[in-house]
């Protein structure tokens, strides 16, 4: 295998899943965004597994296996469950229109771009690109937890951050297991959320729409 | 294995046990005081490093920037502890929490505890991350237990923000570990802070900038720095009181901690970003919009809340300005602020009790009603306002001194918030504790204790320091320089 072609490959991943984030952003249902969340999650582990062969380290396969089992299937099964238990899988209502979103998307991706080439020059060019194409990813999810308020979009936009996160740790060569950890531990947090707060706001609010909340801010000035 | 790991692996083992023996058991009245247990014994091992402490590894270190705030932290636990039981008992039979989530609660706070002691005692900047994003999520789990909806928003906007806090500063600190790698080489090494502080001044200076405004911003949000503050009122108003005084008197600083450690691998770089003026801004802007906010608040939890971001914001200041007196003051500014506030908490969680409310136009004459939770509140107000004798006024008035021989017009603005501050804090303890008392009064039930052991600390340290703490923190600001 020559050099070039594992890093186009990792490239295509990379450029795939910030390709992917901005399909979360214009997603107008709830099952639609689930499920380009799943693929968000896929292309998220097939690109830590390739990092893990072209970097000859087998331990990031755990990474990209969990990544899989559990952000590509078992989290988007809970959601769909949850969703239509809730009755909510009909519209997302955005806050900010969805062309809007877009536009600061794209916006954003070129910051980020342009943040990161020159600042990486040093640190060899897979993991440059991979930042860069990261810090995209990181953002675009920011940008999907403030343009959508119903909790279980922006459960997903945390999520989107969290797989940002994986691309750029698994691209910087050599990094301690210390992250395999902390993904492990991300995961958990995801399921915490949904578990508790989705369950726990349903109770209160036969709703989860975050919007309805601000009603009950404790204190009115 | 020597006594100094023995003992920082108890550290961290005791709250681990600790939490698990709270989980599963099933008498809800024995969980207080065992959580009290717990927390003392940590405590005892956190005093032992004082004199035995193990060689650092590639995961725990103890130095004597972190001791001093291993002892704090585990002290601060402690007390609240103990604070804890008596108040969490109250809250099962006003009916406010059932066993079952009394069992979780303390539980928690035992998990709060091992992630905070882990974090203060990590060598390794991933461990530290992912500690501090285990105390989070603890006290994101907290301050939504009381499940009315004004708790689950609370915590569901703490864990929002707080989330993205800590993904900015995950990306922060695969900055770092990039900018080792070129240095010390793939693995552990290139992670572990002991080694990064030594070979920083080889890193490529771009790739530490860019770093540090992400983990400036990831734990500044933690910190509680303007505008990243959005989320601390509302945790501190709506959760259980005991956690608003773990939150306030201890995560903030573990946060804070995580911003000195990388401030210390910026500053030993010569071409990287001065990190002081950023730190000088997020502070400065902070003490200023908070003693502003002090004003307009109803909620007796929410004003000191507010007061809690002027505080970390002093703090921030005086390590952005830097220099030995700063960061000496800044040290024991923070030290006693934690006890300070966590008292003030204490006070407040049994006044809420009491009185039924914690609007503080329904409280009156708190003195007259109660006399000595009024006087402990008063005195509490009196030392976080910063007037003699108590501590913080020492504290305060290093850093404005200093400050003034350097940049007058910032210690100006610095000054004149921090009047600001003492007007509306006072402005609201007259209402509170003075006057005809009315409404509800149910006699107070309350272990003082906790609040006397840290009101006379604060006001020892305003009189009198002991010559010992002062020279270890003089030599541990020098060390921050």
């Amino acid at each position: 295998m020559t050099g070039q072609l594992a890093f186009d490959v990792a490239h295509l991943f990379a450029g795939g899943l910030v390709l992917v984030s901005f399909m979360l952003l214009y997603q107008d249902r709830m099952t639609g965004l689930i499920n380009t969340f799943a693929l968000h999650a896929l292309v998220v582990s097939l690109s830590v597994a390739w990092q893990a062969a072209i970097q000859d380290a087998p331990h990031l396969y755990i990474t990209a296996a969990i990544a899989l089992v559990v952000k590509a299937v078992v989290i988007p099964l809970a959601l769909h469950r949850i969703v239509v238990r809730l009755g909510i899988h009909r519209t997302i209502e955005p806050v900010v229109g969805i062309g809007l979103t877009m536009l600061a998307g794209i916006g954003l991706v070129a910051l980020s771009i342009m943040v990161m080439l020159p600042i990486t020059a040093q640190a060899g060019t897979l993991a440059r690109e991979d930042l860069a194409f990261a810090l995209s990813v990181i953002l675009l999810g920011l940008l999907m937890m403030i343009a959508r308020r119903n909790a279980v979009s922006q459960v997903i936009g945390f999520m989107s951050i969290e797989n940002g996160l994986i691309l750029a740790a698994t691209g910087a060569k050599g990094m301690p297991l210390v992250v395999e950890i902390s993904v492990a531990f991300s995961i958990l947090v995801a399921l915490i959320v949904i578990g508790i707060f989705l369950f726990r706001i349903r109770e209160r609010f036969e709703t989860v729409d975050i919007h309805l909340l601000h009603e009950h801010r404790g204190e009115q000035p | 294995m020597s006594a100094g790991s023995l003992v920082v692996a108890a550290i961290l083992v005791i709250p681990a046990l600790g939490a698990a023996v709270l989980a599963l058991l099933p008498d809800d009245r024995i969980g207080g005081r065992l959580n009290a247990v717990a927390s003392f014994l940590t405590l005892a091992c956190a005093l032992v490093l004082l004199v035995e402490r193990p060689a650092p590894g590639p995961f725990l270190i103890v130095d004597d920037l972190n001791v001093v705030f291993i002892v704090l932290s585990t002290l601060v636990g402690f007390t609240t502890s103990v604070f804890s039981a008596s108040y969490i008992a109250h809250e099962l039979e006003a009916g406010h929490l059932t066993p079952a989530y009394l069992r979780f609660y303390h539980a928690m706070y035992q998990v709060l505890m091992f992630g905070m002691n882990l974090a203060l005692l990590s060598n390794n900047v991933g461990l530290m991350w992912v500690a501090v994003e285990l105390a989070t999520l603890t006290t994101v789990l907290m301050v939504g237990i009381y499940r009315t909806p004004a708790a689950l928003e609370a915590a569901w906007k703490y864990f929002l923000l707080g989330s993205v806090g800590i993904a900015l500063a995950l990306f922060g600190t695969i900055l770092v570990y990039l900018a080792a790698r070129s240095v010390v080489g793939e693995g552990l090494d290139a992670m572990a802070w002991s080694v990064l502080v030594q070979h920083a001044a080889q890193f490529d200076p771009a790739l530490l900038n860019l770093s540090f405004v992400f983990l400036l911003l990831g734990y500044g949000t933690k910190v509680g720095l303007v505008p990243l503050h959005a989320w601390l009122p509302d945790a501190h108003a709506e959760g259980p009181t005991p956690i608003s005084a773990v939150l306030s008197g201890l995560l903030l600083n573990v946060a804070l901690f995580a911003v000195l450690r990388f401030k210390s691998i910026m500053s030993a770089n010569p071409a990287a970003l001065a990190p002081g003026p950023l730190m000088v801004t997020l502070g400065l802007a902070s003490v200023v919009f908070a003693s502003l906010m002090l004003y307009r608040r109803q909620d007796i939890k929410r004003l000191f809340a507010y007061s809690s971001i002027e505080h970390m914001g002093i703090v921030t200041f005086a390590f952005g300005m830097g220099g030995t007196l700063a960061n000496f003051a800044g040290l024991l500014h923070m030290t006693l602020h934690s006890l300070t506030k966590s008292a003030i908490f204490f006070c407040v969680g049994h006044i809420a009790q009491v009185k039924g409310t914690q609007r503080m136009a329904d409280i009156r004459g708190l003195t007259a009603s109660h006399p000595v939770l009024g006087w402990s509140l008063a005195l509490g107000v009196v030392a976080i306002a910063g007037l003699p004798p108590m501590g913080l006024f020492m504290t305060e008035f290093l850093i404005v001194t200093s400050t003034f021989a350097r940049e007058p017009a910032l210690a100006v603005i610095l000054g004149l918030a921090l009047l600001v501050a003492l007007g509306a804090l006072f402005l609201r303890l007259n209402g509170l504790a003075f006057g005809d008392p009315d409404g509800r009064s149910d006699p107070a039930k309350a272990s003082f204790l906790p609040v006397a052991l840290h009101l006379v600390l604060v006001l020892v340290a305003g009189i009198w320091l002991p010559p010992a703490l002062v020279s270890w923190f003089q030599h541990v600001a020098t060390l921050l320089n």
